[in-house]
């Protein structure tokens, strides 16, 4: 794999983190290139969420470093960062019921161009973020409910604008925590059409239950046990793998 | 909201603003000097109220010290003012506002770092530390307080501080700069919670970690606002500091930072009118306890009167009196307008 033809976006280094006597996450590296979906599958408690959380700033590591665009972020705090094109979505719905779908978006799109010093111009006319907002929403496929409050849209429509708001902040990196989860298979169909779809412009790291799907849309899949890698590689590598196998699959 | 039977909202809540601002401008052509002094008194309180909804209502941070920066600008209209002519508005006023933001500063940099009931605790902490320095230090005259000498006046270069422009001494004028600081504050403030910064604030307010997540800086935000919350406090206190005509550590107290957020909780969180109806409720209900010709010798215990109307309200008015009329509606419609209400949040 040349940097040319599938440049890492995001590099993480022997990221471990404790907490007190747990290791959560056990010296875990991964890349994400653009134009890959990249899977980390595990069972409940593996330490998928906390390898987000420590990849998007929001949780520091005990040890180990996250690279961004050749960049060391370790350091960096979550808004940086996201400012800097990492984008996430959560497991657990985290958007803004009262606002209507459009000004979820907007809001997000807002973290681009922030000018909280102009405070007489009102939000709805910063047309960099509007636009931005319309683009994200589209995309999503939530056009047609722009001007509904966010709280009044279904399981699966909030999940699409878990991923508008996302992409309203103009990421070159995404880290989605389950975005299939409690879909119907309707709505899995559209996800996974969009995550095809953004594949493209896009490194995406993908933490996700559904197995169908993970072996459908994923380039590479990573397999955590207890918070440390047993198997990574592709998904014939990871479907064949005899350790896999025993301590995942198999458990099923 | 839009199809609701009300009409257009926006429309409805800018009449309702603006028909408060007529009415309060034509008071003072009916009004006798008690009622003149009372309503210039809740004007001030209500835009102490306006001040704390900035951030309880549409940022989410509950601050229980909010008197600190009320007293502030009391105690800095009388310190800074000429021990023996009136001091210049034009400066006095500014000075007032500054110094109260800067307070606003220190203890919202420290106790910005803090969430939930932590934050409640340290910004109560700070306020105690503020009214403890004018209490028990000879600094504004302990626990006895301090008089303002002569009441400023608002003079423009060289004019004669004989015939100043507006002289804060009268009661007519006090009410008249008091209502147009009231319309100011509030015009302002509906504008900022439009801006992006209002628009983030909300966000803030909603789901902070998210505003993170989507790459805002979170704190710069609400120390921002804390301090522009600071300054507006220090407005009214300034205001209350020169239409009495004198300060004490009163002002500074737990009892004001309690009683200002009451006003806003009783009028709607979430609404700058539920801050404004809010301190007309929180005053007038002050008043009928307190009133003797109607309670007579209980009237002393007013405290308990107050205490159980306003239990009582919040009981059965959950969005404060804001929220009432979509109450109504929706109890004679058998619906519940919960969702709808919910996306006029943030707008005045």
């Amino acid at each position: 794999m040349t940097a040319d033809r599938s440049p890492i976006l995001l590099r993480g280094r022997g990221i471990t983190r404790r907490w007190g006597g747990l290791v959560a996450v056990n010296q875990v590296s991964l890349d994400l290139a653009r134009g890959q979906v990249h899977a980390v599958i595990g069972t409940n408690g593996a330490g998928k969420s906390t390898l987000i959380n420590i990849l998007s700033g929001e949780t520091p590591p005990s040890s180990g470093q996250v690279e961004l665009l050749g960049q060391d972020v370790t350091t960096w705090s979550q808004p940086k960062r996201a400012r800097a094109g990492l984008g996430r979505s959560y497991q657990r719905n985290t958007i803004y019921p009262a606002f209507t779908v459009f000004e979820n978006c907007r809001l997000a799109a807002q973290a681009r161009t922030p000018k909280p010093w102009f405070w007489w111009q009102d939000a709805r006319r910063c047309q960099a973020s509007t636009g931005a907002a319309r683009d994200a929403a589209a995309r999503a496929g939530l056009d047609a409910v722009l001007d509904r409050p966010a709280g009044l849209l279904s399981h699966g429509q909030k999940r699409q604008l878990e991923i508008a708001m996302c992409l309203a902040t103009a990421p070159q990196v995404l880290l989605l925590d389950e975005p299939l989860a409690g879909m119907g298979a309707e709505e899995t169909e559209r996800m996974l059409a969009l995550l095809a779809e953004l594949r493209a412009g896009h490194a995406i790291l993908l933490v996700e239950h559904d197995m169908d799907a993970v072996f459908r849309i994923a380039d590479a899949i990573t397999v955590m046990v207890n918070g440390t890698v047993i198997a990574s590689g592709t998904p014939d590598f990871v479907r064949h793998s005899a350790d896999v196998r025993t301590a995942y699959l198999g458990e099923h | 909201m839009a199809e609701s039977s009300s009409g257009n909202p926006g429309l409805a809540r800018g009449l309702f603003v603006a028909l408060c601002g007529l009415a309060l401008a034509a008071y003072p052509l009916v009004a006798g000097a008690f009622g003149l002094d009372l309503v210039t008194k809740i004007m001030v309180y209500a835009i102490f109220a306006l001040s704390l909804e900035l951030l309880v209502g549409a940022t989410g941070l509950v601050c229980f010290g909010h008197a600190a920066f009320f007293g502030i600008g009391a105690y800095a209209a009388v310190l800074l003012s000429p021990a023996s002519e009136p001091g210049n508005l034009l400066w006095l006023l500014p000075a007032s506002m500054l110094a109260a933001a800067a307070f606003a500063l220190f203890m919202g940099a420290l106790s910005l770092r803090t969430q939930g009931v932590y934050f409640i605790m340290v910004t109560l902490a700070f306020a105690q530390m503020a009214y403890y320095v004018v209490h028990d230090t000879p600094l504004g005259g302990g626990t006895d307080g301090i008089y303002l000498n002569a009441k400023p006046v608002l003079a423009i270069g060289g004019q004669d501080a004989g015939t100043p422009w507006l002289d804060l001494n009268q009661a007519g004028t006090i009410y008249g700069f008091t209502l147009a600081c009231l319309v100011a504050v509030f015009g302002f403030l509906a504008v900022l919670l439009r801006s992006r910064f209002g628009r983030a604030l909300a966000g803030i307010k909603a789901n902070e970690q998210r505003m993170r997540a989507t790459g805002f800086s979170t704190y710069p935000y609400k120390l921002a606002a804390f301090v522009i919350s600071g300054a507006i406090a220090g407005l009214a206190g300034f205001l209350f500091g020169v239409k009495d005509g004198f300060v004490n550590p009163e002002l500074m107290s737990w009892h004001l930072s309690g009683a200002v957020l009451i006003m806003i909780i009783l009028g709607g969180l979430g609404h700058l009118r539920g801050a404004l109806i809010g301190a007309f409720a929180f005053a007038l209900l002050q008043e009928f306890f307190k009133s003797e010709a109607i309670f007579g010798a209980f009237a002393k215990h007013w405290t308990l009167g107050l205490g159980l109307s306003i239990i009582a309200s919040v009981a059965l008015m959950p969005r404060g009196l804001v929220g009432l009329p979509g109450q109504v509606r929706a109890r004679l419609l058998g619906r519940s307008d919960a969702v709808a209400d919910h996306t006029t949040e943030g707008q005045p």
